[in-house]
């Protein structure tokens, strides 16, 4: 039998070393800061196709990350998906006629949502809506295109 | 042919009476824990299933780490997608490959052990002599068990996690010469708090829970001979890690299933 105190001792020692790794798990492998909670605020925009669009899609501007897709909502009278974002930052930053177009990473990537800021001095608040839309290029419709062109001329 | 059904319906009747019987002794031990004067006892369960086991999940861990990050980085270099590894690296580790490892090691290590001890204490008749003099052995034998493998799993799994990604890590960028940045940042951006560790720590709780439940039954219901430990012992193994893949699939299917 070993000592108890050791045993103590060693259990001790392997709690925390699981603790730890968990804290390294948070901050090292998923990027938790502790200080990013100090502003959010949600906007909205209706694209005609956001095909390939998900939930935790990011939304940049620049190619900088300023965000994330919440949630996505089809409006069936329409015909017109209604995106949520989550922007991080305070209100008073983009002006109300940014554009929101969505983009693909490289050839083959995930879909995302980029904002374009505009020039009017009157900016968006929490709650907002885009209005100068473009959505997702469709591959098929692409093609589709094409190929009628071609068999027209 | 009747004696065919006969001999089917016993059997199932036979299994769910070993599952009543299952069942009954974990609620009751589960119960039976948190009182004063038990710790010492808990501490030391932790001590032989946590700690004896950090061994084998530190050296597994880095090698397994060191392997896919060795495979991910020889097939996503042809795409020039290097900076990958690391996402690709934590995704797998934390999402199915941490727990389920950890979940098999942990039955091998941890619950052949269990077995063993507790169907040696039954064939020595230390158990009736326990009930004999008073003390209840669900108390005192299978609850400090059942609760230091529950307390045990997620931590040697996060340990598992944290040195298989630094094994990735040495492989990758020290050895391969990934950049460390892409390496790092690519990680933080793919990997969701609740979404991939959180997720993956329950699927760590629910596979300690079966694994303990398992091994403990075993132990307490084994045939009281040398044999009966013996194939006691290579249940437990075997019951466990099949439950913990199956077990895989189906949290997979219910926390990641929503394929939209």
């Amino acid at each position: 039998m070993i000592r108890m105190r050791t045993v103590e001792i060693s259990v001790g020692a392997f709690v925390l070393a699981g603790v730890l790794a968990f804290v390294v798990l948070m901050v090292q492998v998923s990027g938790v800061s502790f200080t990013r909670e100090e502003g959010n605020y949600r906007l909205y925009a209706t694209f005609s196709d956001v095909a390939g669009l998900r939930v935790r899609s990011k939304v940049s501007m620049a190619g900088v990350t300023i965000g994330r897709v919440t949630a996505i909502t089809v409006d069936p009278a329409y015909g017109q998906a209604t995106v949520e974002m989550q922007i991080i930052g305070s209100t008073g930053e983009l002006p109300v006629d940014t554009g929101a177009r969505i983009l693909t990473e490289g050839l083959l990537g995930a879909r995302y949502i980029s904002l374009m800021p505009g020039a009017d001095d009157e900016m968006l608040a929490d709650g907002d809506y885009i209005e100068d839309t473009q959505g997702a290029l469709v591959l098929e419709n692409l093609i589709g295109d094409f190929v009628t062109r071609l068999g027209g001329s | 042919m009747i004696d065919f059904l006969q001999r089917l319906g016993a059997r199932t009747l036979e299994r769910m009476s070993n599952l009543g019987r299952a069942s009954i002794m974990w609620a009751t031990a589960l119960w039976g824990l948190p009182r004063r004067g038990d710790y010492a006892l808990l501490i030391r369960q932790i001590y032989s299933i946590g700690v004896l086991s950090l061994v084998i999940i530190v050296l597994s861990g880095f090698s397994i780490g060191a392997v896919i990050a060795l495979q991910f980085y020889t097939q996503l270099a042809r795409f020039g997608a290097e900076d990958a590894v690391g996402l690709g690296l934590a995704l797998v580790l934390l999402r199915e490959l941490g727990p389920v490892v950890t979940g098999l090691l942990f039955a091998g290590r941890a619950g052949s052990a269990i077995t063993a001890e507790i169907g040696l204490m039954k064939s020595t008749e230390q158990l009736s002599i326990m009930e004999m003099m008073g003390v209840d052995p669900l108390r005192r034998i299978v609850a400090p068990r059942l609760w230091a493998g529950l307390l045990c799993m997620p931590l040697l799994t996060a340990i598992f996690n944290v040195v298989a990604i630094y094994g990735g890590m040495v492989v990758a960028v020290e050895w391969l010469g990934a950049d460390p940045g892409g390496f790092w940042s690519g990680m933080q951006d793919a990997v969701e708090l609740w979404e991939d560790l959180g997720k993956g720590t329950i699927k760590s709780v629910v596979f300690a829970l079966v694994i303990t439940w398992i091994a403990v039954f075993q132990g307490y219901d084994t045939v009281p001979t040398a044999e009966g430990i013996g194939r006691a012992t290579t249940r437990t193994v075997v019951m466990s890690s099949v439950m913990v893949l199956a077990l895989d699939f189906i949290l997979t299917l219910g926390m990641y299933g929503d394929f939209e």
